[in-house]
């Protein structure tokens, strides 16, 4: 019976097989074409086209001038400058208005409140001061920035802009030996990394693809900027004159964003002349008309999706986090932390880089999450520089309620300008997050390639910065 | 013909086959699949539909994968998947074979086809593909308000005549239209409105008598089949993946049950 239905099965594929052959190949465009032809037909009967001059063609004006040959990365620059600008000017006030209240009103009370509830010291010790100042922490220091941000960066999505940047950069993918899509993938990048990756599915090649994936990472991710966007502002903005301070801090953000894009073009051309060798494909983007973007929806979603969930993302890694800190900060052999064991043992390293070890063991400590980094730096430093005037002691975070604060406790620390100019290199160039690298391993379904895009980043942050540090020291000093 | 329609009336007829697509469908009486060129509004549609806030974005191939929400209209509850854009589902890419399988192998209740009224002919393209494939579809004509900007109107009855299914015009962005949306799509598929949809009608010769031999065979394998005429046209093309549904007996899963009177 089975043999039987089979054989009808196989029979019915007979004759179609018989029969292509005898109607030949041009059945497929036929097809096409019949549809074609339908659809125009159709249309033609229901489609009323006004034949009256049509007003000033604003979407066709628009494009000529941003997507250009000459003018259209130079706008692309300035357009993002200026929302930088907009976002380093803007998120002063507001920064020091939450740090005032959650650090300078609600920490103080809530260590009392404790005290005169006669909690014991560790508790109080892991839970306030380290994963509650962790957490407010995050929120003063990163939710004005993102508040100001996102909803501007989301308004340019929405209007259409982002599309005409993967269209002047498609040119020069192709030209690297990736696919032109990748200029989309990298877009969304900007956002977060592994909603970049997880893009990726739209190119069909797997070589491209996994350049695509790679390379991703160096696109500035919403974890990113605000560390960018913070240590830009105290300290490239902190060595000009004050009247060029906003401009200038926003055209060194603006540089490591565009210097991402340089590396996602080089790494790519690096991997398709080498390891993932072969020839770009083509493929047709489609430029969608201008709209209008509707503003309160806008705002709407640039908060829930982008700022609150970065923030909620923030805020469950820091609480962890805060822990983690204070235990390593506090649990000590022989008298000396574990914290200071790590950053005494990596500072040689770190001076090549222009680094510390304070910054190393914040981004091993940050692995889950790039928000959680500036932070993670600031509770450390304060840690290893004992700065007891300004916090409760070892491990604690300290009242700081303005960015200015931010930079005293820095500088005390060590810090210079090439440390907060490498910090932004090395924010652009290391590892992905942990999510990121969970993701590349899915969507790859490769333990290789998902330690590829972890390490590459890495290898390369570390030698820009040594090369950067060692003609710092050699010209400035 | 007429115990047919009743059949594909029955609430969500097709379970099995949605729950092999990873459809659950525990909580749901209709289903019903999104489907578009790209950047059309699809979610942005999704979202007037469910009121959830899938994040949406104007640029093409912003959905790579499958969204699934939920509506209730009246006392039916719809189960509803966004499905990625594409230009055709002739091709063999990726995001074009999901949006097929789903539409042919899914046979959702109701496929929702989101066109941009400011370039139809071009639209109109995939909704003939569609409906070559599913005779339960409603047109929904977006972006009219950007249409009437550019001065385009669009006769939408004499598209539905055309056509053979339900046209409504929506502005998604503003939520216009949207009401009488969920409305065509209870009417399909509570099955008040019957769908004529129309078929390519350009006369290949050679090929109709292939096809209509093609398909009397199978239509005799697999009984209850709805679709044979697309599936002819597929084999005849030589697709793999029909070749291959067509050996395992996959196909059989397309048919409609027959119940007994």
């Amino acid at each position: 019976m089975n043999r039987l239905i089979n054989n009808s099965k196989d029979l019915i594929l007979a004759s179609a097989n018989k029969m292509r052959w005898e109607i030949g190949e041009s059945l497929h465009d036929s097809i096409i074409e019949a549809i074609y032809k339908d659809a125009e037909k159709i249309a033609s009967r229901v489609v009323i086209k006004d034949q009256a001059k049509p007003k000033f063609d604003w979407d066709s004006t628009i494009d000529r001038l941003v997507t250009s040959r000459v003018l259209g990365l130079p706008i692309m620059v300035l357009l993002l400058s200026v929302v930088f600008y907009i976002t380093i000017v803007g998120a002063n006030y507001p920064s020091d208005l939450i740090a005032d209240v959650l650090i300078g009103k609600i920490y103080p009370w809530l260590k009392s409140t404790a005290a005169a509830l006669s909690v014991p010291s560790w508790i109080s010790g892991v839970s306030i001061d380290g994963a509650y100042l962790a957490m407010a922490w995050v929120v003063s220091v990163m939710l004005p920035p993102m508040a100001i941000f996102f909803p501007m960066f989301t308004l340019l999505e929405d209007f259409g802009y982002l599309p005409r940047v993967a269209f002047n950069l498609d040119g020069i993918y192709k030209k690297v030996g990736a696919h032109g899509k990748q200029a989309l993938t990298m877009s969304m990048g900007f956002g977060c990394n592994a909603a970049g990756v997880i893009a990726a599915r739209i190119i069909d090649s797997p070589r491209e693809r996994l350049i695509a994936i790679i390379t991703n990472n160096f696109s500035l991710c919403n974890g990113r900027w605000p560390t960018q966007i913070l240590i830009a502002t105290i300290f490239i903005g902190g060595a000009v004159p004050a009247y060029l301070a906003g401009v200038v801090s926003a055209a060194s953000v603006v540089f490591i964003a565009v210097l991402g894009i340089a590396f996602s073009f080089l790494v790519s051309w690096g991997l398709s002349k080498t390891i993932l060798r072969g020839e770009a494909s083509t493929f047709s983007l489609e430029l969608p008309p201008y709209r209008p973007p509707r503003i309160l929806q806008t705002l709407y979603t640039s908060l829930i999706d982008r700022t609150i969930f970065v923030l909620r993302r923030a805020v469950i890694f820091a609480l962890p986090a805060g822990v983690v800190i204070w235990l390593v900060a506090n649990v000590k052999i022989d008298g000396i932390s574990i914290a200071e064991y790590f950053i005494d043992s990596v500072n040689p390293f770190a001076f090549l880089l222009g680094l510390n070890g304070v910054i190393l063991l914040a981004y091993v400590i940050a692995i889950p999450a790039n928000e959680i980094v500036i932070p993670t730096v600031l509770m450390l430093t304060v840690l290893v520089a004992k700065l007891h005037g300004i916090g409760a002691g070892a491990g604690v975070m300290f009242q700081t309620d303005s960015i200015s604060d931010t930079a005293s406790v820095l500088q005390t620390g060590g810090w210079t300008l090439l440390t907060g100019i490498n910090l932004m290199l090395f924010s652009l160039l290391h590892n992905p997050c942990s999510t990121t690298i969970y993701t590349i391993y899915k969507e790859t379904k490769s333990i290789k390639w998902a330690i590829v895009s972890t390490l590459l980043p890495i290898l390369l942050g570390f030698i820009v910065t040594f090369f950067v540090a060692q003609i710092w020291r050699l010209f400035v000093n | 013909m007429f115990d047919q329609s009743a059949c594909a009336a029955c609430p969500a007829h097709n379970i099995n086959n949605l729950v092999k697509l990873g459809i659950d469908m525990k909580n749901f009486d209709y289903v019903v699949a999104l489907a578009g060129n790209p950047n059309t509004g699809k979610s942005t549609v999704f979202n007037a539909l469910t009121g959830l806030k899938q994040h949406t974005g104007n640029w093409p191939g912003k959905t790579v994968t499958r969204a699934e929400g939920g509506f209730k209209y009246g006392t039916k509850k719809y189960k509803i998947v966004d499905l990625p854009g594409t230009y055709s589902l002739l091709s063999t890419s990726v995001d074009e074979e999901i949006a097929r399988d789903f539409i042919l192998f899914g046979q959702p209740d109701v496929t929702v086809i989101i066109a941009d009224a400011t370039r139809l002919e071009r639209n109109l393209n995939l909704v003939l593909q569609v409906l070559e494939i599913t005779d339960r579809a409603v047109l929904c004509l977006n972006l009219i308000d950007e249409a009437q900007r550019h001065r385009i109107k669009i006769d939408d009855r004499a598209l539905s005549k055309e056509l053979g299914i339900p046209v409504i015009p929506t502005a998604a962005r503003q939520n216009l239209g949207i009401p009488e949306l969920l409305k065509a799509i209870d009417e399909v598929a509570t099955g008040i409105y019957v769908c004529r949809p129309h078929r390519i009608t350009a006369e290949f010769r050679k090929v109709s008598r292939a096809v209509n031999d093609l398909q009397k065979k199978i239509s005799r394998e697999f009984p209850g089949l709805p679709n044979t005429r697309w599936i002819a046209l597929r084999l005849l093309e030589g697709d793999q993946k029909i070749i291959n549904a067509l050996k395992t007996g996959e196909l059989q899963n397309l048919a409609v049950n027959t119940v007994p009177d």
